[in-house]
Formats: C-alpha cells, structure tokens, sequence
C-alpha cells in the first residue's frame, strides 16, 4: 500500500508489492521469450505481453469483488465447470492427441484450468459449511472426494495427467488444512505407493514413457529422454552466470524442445546461470508467502482454507514445473506460470491472485471499520 | 473421553495454523530442494553438461582431401582431379509427397537411366546419407540448382574435385577406377565419416585400390555450429586438409596409351618392360572400360554394355587373364636343354610330326632338318619334343619357371593369378600320377598344364635379354634391388637370344621387322590352342580361334626393351600379336613413325579409341532402347 496525497485512494489501496513482483516475474518472462525467439518479439513476447497485461487487469478488477460474492457464485462456478469438463469429452475436438479444448468460436477454453481455482474455491466453501464438530466424521469426507474425484478423473481421461495432479494436489491441500483427521491422508499415500504400478499399466503410451524415461533419462537420450537430457545439459551449461543473454546455445539452436513453453527454464537458466534461476525461484517464493500471509490473517474460514489452496495452486504450478525441468520428476506437461508462453497458466495464475487480492482487500477493510 | 473427542472451533483453528507451519515448511522445504538440484546441475556439473553442450552446438564435418596424383615415369599424369559440380540429396531433409526427382532431372537433363539409379539409391538410403542426382555438372546447371535452393529443401549443390584419366580406358586396368565406398567398406573403416561424405571417393580397382594409403590423404575439418535439425549457422575455424601424395608409376604414358590404340578392337594385353631395371612401362588390357565413367557412377546402360561384351573389357587381362604360353616357352625351354648338355648344333630331322607312346604329335609343317636356333626360329615343334624326350622333365621344367612362367611377382595389383608352369614334382602333388612322355611334349611346346599370365610373357624375354634375374616394378619409389645375374651360362644365353633374333630375322615373326635401322628386335611367336588342334589356324567362330601371342626384346644385340603381348583368338601369334609388339617397340625408339604406322590402322577400324567407344556406346543405347520399346 503506497500512501501519497497525489495517488487516488483506491490505486493506493491496491498490493503494489505483489503487483510489482508479478509484474517482474512476467517482465523477465517477456525477456526470455524474445531471447528464445532468437532476438525478437514475434512470435511469442509481444503476444505474452498482451496477454499477461488483460489478466493482471482482469485480476485487479477482481481484486474488488467481496468475499461474499466470491462465496456465491463459487457452486455455481464449480457446477459450470464440470459441465464444461463434461462437455469437452463430449465434443471437444482432437488437439495434440489429447481432448482439452470447448471451442467456442471467438476462444478456446480448456476447462480443466478454471478447476484448479473452482475446486479450491468449492472445497474451501464445502469446509465452511460443516461445523467442526463434524469436521472428523465420514459425512465431512465423503462429500468431498467425490467434488475432487469427479473433475479429476474427466481430467484424466482427456488425457491430461499434469492438471489432473494439480487439480488433486490443490484438492487434497484444502482438505488437508480443513482439519481431516491424518489418516485420510497417510491412508492413500500408502495405497498409491502400493497402486502405482498398476496405475502405471494403465496409463497411455506416451505417459508411460515419460515416466519410465523420467526414472533413467540417459537410456533414450535421442528418443523420449530428449526433453530432459536436452534440459538438464541447457541448465547445467548455464553455470553461476549463464552464457549471457542471447546467447543459449541450446535454445537458439533447438536442441531444446519446447524452450518457449514448458521448458522456458532451462532457457532462462541458460542465459542467465543459477543467478537468474535462484532469482526467480525467491520471486516465486514471495509471492506464495505472499499467498499464504493472506490465509494466514484471515478471519473467515473460507478466506483462510481457499487463500491458503489459492497460493498451493501458484505454487504447485511452479514446483512441479521446476522438478520436470531439473530432472526431479516426470515430463508431465505443466508450463512456468508468467514465464511460460501460453494463456492459460497465466489464466489460472491471475485468476488465483485477483481471488487473493480480494480477499486481502477484505481483511483490510475489515481491520479499517473494525 | 468425550471432551476429548470432541472437535471444536478452537481445537479447529490450531490445527489450521500447524497444518499451515507444516505446509509451509514443506513449501520452504521444496524451494530449497529446487535451488540445491539448480546449484548441483549448474555448479558440480556444470563442467560435463558445458562439454555435452559444445558437442551439440560444433559438428565437425570432414573436408575430404584431394586425392593424390598419379603420374608416369616421365612425370606426365595419369590421373588427375578436376575441378567439378555436384548435386545431392539428403532424403532426410526431403519434403514428404513432393516428388523432386523429375524437376531435377529437368534442370540437370539427366537421362532415364540417371532418374532410375536416383530413384533406387533414394529408396535403399538410410536417410542421413546423401543420393548423388549428378556430379560433374555444368557451371550453367550448378547455377541454374543453386538459384533454386530455397525451394528445393533436400537438395545439396556444392563443388568439389572429381577423378579424371585423360587416357581414358588404356589405363583403365592398371589404374582401376575410384567410387563411393559401399556399406562393406564403410563398416571395414570403422563407419569412417569421411566415406560418406557425398563425393568422396576411394579407390576401386587396380592401382586406386592398392595405393588408396598414399593417395587418399588427411582429411581436414569444417567446425560448424549447427541446429537440432542440422542447419548450418555458422562456421568456426578450420582444420585444414592435406591432399593424397602423388604416386609416380615407372609406366610410360605415351607407350601405354600407343599400345591401347594399336590393339584396335582386339581383346588382350600387352606388357611393356624396362630391361635395365625391370621398370614396367606398359600394362596394357584391351578392350576396357572408361575409368571415367566409373568414377562418375557408371549408368545402366554403359554397365549392361560392357558386362555383356565377349571381349570382358571389365576383366584385367594382365593381372587376372591365365593363358597357354604356347610357342613363346621355347627360348626357355632351349636354355633348359643347354644346362642339361644339349649341343646346340645337334640336328632333329622334323617329319612334321613325332610318335610319343600311342600318340602321334602333328607339327605344323615339315621343317627338315633343324638345330637349335633354327628349331627356335621357325618354331619347330618336333625339335621340342624330341629334346624334351632326352633330357629331364624336372630339370627343363625348373628352368622355365626359373625365368618367370607361373611365378609371382609383388606388385601392388590386387588380386593377380599367376598360373601354373607343371613340372613331375608338381603334376605328382596335384594329380598324383607320374610324368609322362606325352607331359614332356605338351610342356615343351606351351600347352597341357601351362597357364602364364601377360605379365610373365613379357618378365621371361626381359630376363633372357638381359641375362639378369629382373623382378618386374611398378612404382618408381618402390624398392629398388639390383637385380643378380642369372645362373646361366652367358653363351646359353647368346645362343637362345640368337635364336630369337631369327624368328624375327627370317622366322616365323619375319613380317614384323623393326622399321627402323640398325635395331633388330628378337623374339618368339606363340599360338596357343584354345580349342582342338585339328581346328587350328582360322576358325570362323572367333570364340574358338587360337590365341596369338609374341614375347620379344630390342635391339636384339643389346637389350634395352622387352614385351609379351597376347591377343585372345587372334590366331596365329605371327600375324595377330608380332605386328602390335613391332609397333610398340618402334614407338619406344621412334615415336613418330609408331605414330605414322597407327594413324591408317585407325582409320580403317573408324577413329580413335575414344571415338570408337563412344560410338559403340551410342549403338548399344540405340539397340537397347528398340529392344525394351
């Protein structure tokens, strides 16, 4: 909050810290990407820039949208959604081998990114509703696997394993800051470690490979263990300083897949070394401890759960993105949010911290009257 | 208990706030796991991921040098690089549905046969590989590609050196020709990159295949940094490369090529040597392929032509071509039966034919009463036989083998056959039965076991003139021993060699006297049986006609040259193979009357070698293209 006699009231009022920091993460994107274009803003800068300046405009506006609104149309939004979810396995059409898009004509939605903030929102509400006495009971439980599970598994079947994780993880983080008694939770971990082979038969083909690929990288190094070989030596050739901008020599000369998207870090952490990376991770850090401090001086049990799951979902976003790139897990599709070029994680991203903001406002306007 | 059991807002409310510690602390805790896996890939291994990130960005592609050149004794050369345009295509880089073939093949004018070769070799390619569309294209074509290059993707245009022999197919044999490696020697070099590059090309055949070390040379290296999918974006310092050496040949250009055209149509060989030095100065093998177009990638057609010829202008008659040694045994056989004792001026009467056990051996006419010069001169079979019956076959045998029939002789020809000189010895290993009388006479007239090669035909007169054991070289940097005198007696070989200088003098080789004066040539006719002797002399078929052949030396009173010619079904060896030596050796001493005797032969067979190819090619095509239609 900046007070100055010259700056209108409501501007003042708004988290420049956040916007500033945001506004950086995206300005070194916008960076990147011109470098990964080999020194130009076409394809993918300029139309990044344009897109992350709608949406941090669309998430400001939220930013004014009372926590009871937000409470209101959250089943709705939730309800809408999996209709959306529905209706893309009904007849989304095939793009990239993988059913994601409802194309409406004027744009192409992929609802599985509004579920990450819907199903945050929506279990954030459903906790609300039960009253603690009940919180351990199978009655605060049941309902809630099955507003996970049902999206979850659309999203699965499109096939869209990264989101499907997300979603989960974004789900079983609320659930797990809501209060449930632990065993929920040690309960499946044990199970999917006892499962994961046999889930692992029944993925699809190219997930199947990602992982196994994931699990030794080296083995296929010119097949499927391309991305990450090819990652791993761009960011391990980077150094402490990086080769210097404009001059990654794995992005320009496309040894690099997909170095504009889900692989931008290696790029970046090409040109601008461990630097650049560590750089980064602390702004993304700020701005989940950012996140966080909203639930934590929460005074509503919704603003606490869902802030909380808001700021989960940046940063699962972002961890799981970095573990791909940096060989720490599977290739399983999810981009940098801010960084990567693409509008839906930059979607999803400033949906959650326009909710963020809005919350935030409240706490304040709360302390204000109060 | 049920207080406790009971869950409350409060109780809610502090296991929020642990559950967000723990959560942030697990946030915290992945933060700092991605900044340690970071600080490992860029700090510990930033060496091994630097090195793997140079190795994508810098190919080195092999700058494949200049093959050495081949020159003469005389330093004029045989082969030769020319500067030359290439075209290529790289199938990988090829766009899908789009068939490039015919639009080239019309910037190029490729011929069918050339659409048809592309369009196998496109299909048998392994995709990395380049397809060679053309090479020695025009400066106009080079250009009329290189303008189209963006539009062509696949398609590579580059100068480069190809492989020229100005002689053409009179070096064809003793040079071989130079190709692209195949699969085999590509795989036997340890995948060599170098073989593939498009363009290069490693010896064959002949002398290109058994001097490939010296004349293949270091090749030199573009570094260039490349994308992912192989494009060129810049070029970083070279390594340069270092051309093949030149290989000098003890072969006399003018004297190979004379001896090619003389052969006019026939088929054989000829073999010219340095009586001095055993330097070889002719390695002649009539009729040949044009190692040019070899070199070039031969095309269908040409192939089909030449494998379908009867004269086998694809074999090597020198080093691979086994033949009876006929009559030409005989001065070596005289000196076998000198050493054993024979008087040389003891008489055999010849009846024109000798009984031998059961069987009764036909001369070729009744020479009356003959010595040993006289039997040499007019090739008097009966004198053979009938010395061959007195002295000791093992003894006789040795001594024609001793001066070169059926030996080996190191030179760098690959794959030589050397034949086979029998002797009691060896007919006993290999057949297992004893010599016999009828052995003895078919050995002394050079038929039966006996099968030399051209080059031996011409070792054994060089030997004889020179009285020393010389051992035949190629290459003139090539060990250079002094050859030891031969363990003969010096009037042995003044006889033998008087002998020969009347075949030519007034025997059976007289037509084909030096036209030149003072220097006499000395030599000896062979006609080796191909077929039956009664269907000796002019055989309609000329497939069974006899082989001529003609071993000689000049001046026959002191050495300098000596020559074994062989012309396959030429008949007599008087009349088909004594005329071709007698020119080659007058082109020795002068060329311009060799030259002057050469020029109404060439007209009566219907030009030059090169013209007479050419046309026999165009016919073939004209014959093939009615017959396919």
């Amino acid at each position: 909050m900046i007070t100055s006699a010259i700056i209108p009231r409501p501007l003042a009022r708004l988290p420049w810290r956040l916007i500033f920091l945001v506004a950086a993460i995206a300005a070194f994107g916008l960076l990147v990407l011109y470098s990964a274009a080999g020194g130009s803003v076409q394809p993918w800068a300029l139309k990044q820039a344009i897109i992350f300046v709608v949406f941090l405009g669309i998430a400001i506006a939220m930013s004014w949208v009372s926590e009871a609104t937000i409470k209101a149309v959250t089943f709705p939004l939730y309800a809408a959604t999996l209709l959306m979810l529905i209706g893309v396995e009904a007849l989304g059409f095939v793009g990239k081998g993988a059913q994601r898009w409802l194309d409406l004509g004027v744009i192409r939605l992929q609802p599985s990114e509004f579920m990450k903030p819907a199903i945050v929102l929506t279990l954030a509400r459903f906790y609300e509703l039960v009253p603690a006495g009940e919180i351990r009971k199978w009655r605060a439980i049941w309902p809630a696997l099955l507003l996970l599970g049902v999206p979850a598994v659309l999203i699965l079947v499109q096939p869209d394993l990264g989101t499907c994780i997300m979603v989960g993880l974004c789900g079983v983080t609320v659930m797990f800051l809501a209060g449930l008694p632990w065993w929920i939770f040690a309960g499946p971990a044990a199970a999917v470690a006892v499962a994961a082979p046999i889930a692992y038969s029944m993925l699809h083909g190219y997930q199947r490979k990602r992982i196994d690929v994931f699990l030794s990288p080296e083995s296929d190094p010119l097949g499927a263990g391309y991305h990450i070989s090819q990652s791993k030596i761009a960011i391990g050739s980077g150094g402490i300083w990086g080769k210097g901008f404009l001059q990654g020599s794995q992005s320009h000369l496309d040894y690099l897949p997909e170095g504009h998207t889900d692989f931008v870090f290696a790029t970046m952490a090409e040109e601008w070394g461990l630097v650049g990376g560590v750089l980064l991770i602390v702004a993304f850090g700020l701005v989940i401890r950012w996140g966080m401090r909203v639930s934590g001086n929460a005074r509503t049990r919704f603003s606490q759960l869902a802030a909380a799951g808001l700021s989960a979902t940046i940063f699962f976003y972002v961890s799981i993105n970095l573990m791909m790139v940096m060989g720490l897990a599977p290739v399983v599709g999810v981009p940098l949010p801010l960084v990567s070029f693409g509008g839906s994680a930059v979607m999803t991203v400033m949906l959650c911290l326009g909710l963020l903001m809005a919350l935030e406002r409240q706490q304040r306007t709360v302390t204000t009257i109060a | 208990m049920n207080q406790a059991k009971r869950f409350t807002s409060a109780h809610q409310s502090i296991t929020f706030s642990r559950r967000m510690l723990l959560l942030g602390g697990a946030q915290v805790g992945v933060g700092a796991l991605l900044i340690g896996r970071l600080g490992w890939l860029s700090i510990a291994q930033n060496a091994k991921y630097q090195l793997l990130s140079e190795n994508n960005r810098v190919q080195l592609i092999p700058v494949p040098p200049r093959r050495g050149w081949i020159i003469d004794r005389n330093g004029k050369p045989i082969a030769i690089n020319r500067s030359s345009f290439r075209v290529d295509l790289i199938p990988q880089q090829l766009e899908k549905n789009r068939d490039i073939v015919p639009e080239l093949a019309r910037l190029l004018t490729l011929t069918n046969d050339d659409v048809d070769r592309i369009r196998r070799e496109l299909e048998e390619s392994r995709g990395f590989q380049p397809v060679s569309v053309a090479e020695n294209v025009t400066y106009d074509q080079y250009a009329a590609v290189t303008v189209r290059l963006p539009d062509l993707p696949g398609v590579q245009a580059t100068r480069g050196f190809s492989r020229y022999y100005p002689d053409g197919p009179a070096v064809a044999h003793l040079l071989g020709y130079v190709g692209a490696a195949n699969a085999k020697e590509y795989e036997a070099e340890q995948k060599n990159p170098l073989l593939i590059i498009p363009g290069f090309k490693i010896g064959k055949q002949g002398l290109e295949k058994s001097l490939e070390p010296y004349l293949r040379g270091v090749p030199g290296g573009q570094r260039i940094e490349v994308t992912a999918r192989g494009k060129l974006v810049k070029e970083l310092d070279p390594k340069p490369d270092r051309s093949g050496q030149t290989v000098q040949l003890t072969i006399d250009q003018g004297l190979q090529q004379y001896a090619a055209r003389r052969m006019g149509d026939q088929s054989g060989a000829l073999v010219a040597m340095d009586v001095a030095s055993g330097d070889i100065l002719a390695f002649v093998s009539m009729p040949a392929f044009d190692p040019n177009s070899f070199s070039e990638g031969i095309g269908r057609t040409e192939w089909k032509m030449l494998s379908e010829n009867d004269h086998i202008p694809l074999l090597n008659k020198v080093a691979q071509g086994l033949y009876p040694s006929g009559s030409t045994i005989k001065p070596a056989m005289a000196l076998g039966f000198l050493k054993q004792g024979v008087d040389p001026k003891q008489r055999v009467f010849c009846s024109g034919g000798v009984q031998i056990g059961n069987r009764y051996f036909r001369d070729d006419a009744a020479h009356g009463s003959v010595d040993m010069q006289e039997a040499i001169a007019h090739s008097c079979n009966s004198y053979f036989w009938t010395m061959g019956l007195r002295t000791d076959p093992q003894l006789t045998t040795e001594m024609v083998n001793y001066l070169g029939y059926g030996q080996e002789f190191d030179l760098p020809i690959p794959s030589q056959r050397f034949g086979t000189m029998p002797s009691p010895e060896w007919l006993e290993k290999k057949y297992h039965r004893a010599w016999q009388g009828y052995d003895s006479a078919n050995t002394s007239i050079g038929q039966g076991y006996v099968l030399i090669n051209p080059m031996q035909l011409a070792v054994m007169p060089a030997r004889i003139a020179s009285g020393k054991l010389l051992q035949p070289r190629l290459l003139v940097a090539g060990p250079k021993k002094a050859a030891p005198a031969l363990d003969i007696d010096p009037e042995f070989l003044a006889i033998v060699r008087a002998g020969m200088a009347g075949v030519v003098d007034h025997g059976t080789a007289a037509a084909a006297k030096l036209p030149l004066d003072g220097i006499q040539m000395a030599g000896k006719t062979g006609t080796a049986q191909v077929f039956r002797l009664i269907a000796r002399g002019h055989q309609g078929n000329w497939n069974l006609r006899d082989h001529a052949l003609f071993v000689a030396f000049a001046p026959a009173d002191k050495p300098r040259y000596a020559i074994g010619c062989i012309i396959e079904h030429g008949g007599f060896g008087a009349s088909a193979a004594a005329p071709i030596v007698r020119d080659s050796m007058t082109y020795l001493f002068d060329k311009q009357k060799a030259l002057a005797a050469l020029a109404p032969l060439e007209e009566q067979w219907g030009g030059t070698l090169a013209e007479r190819n050419a046309r026999q090619l165009d016919t073939f095509r004209a014959a093939s293209r009615t017959t396919s239609a």
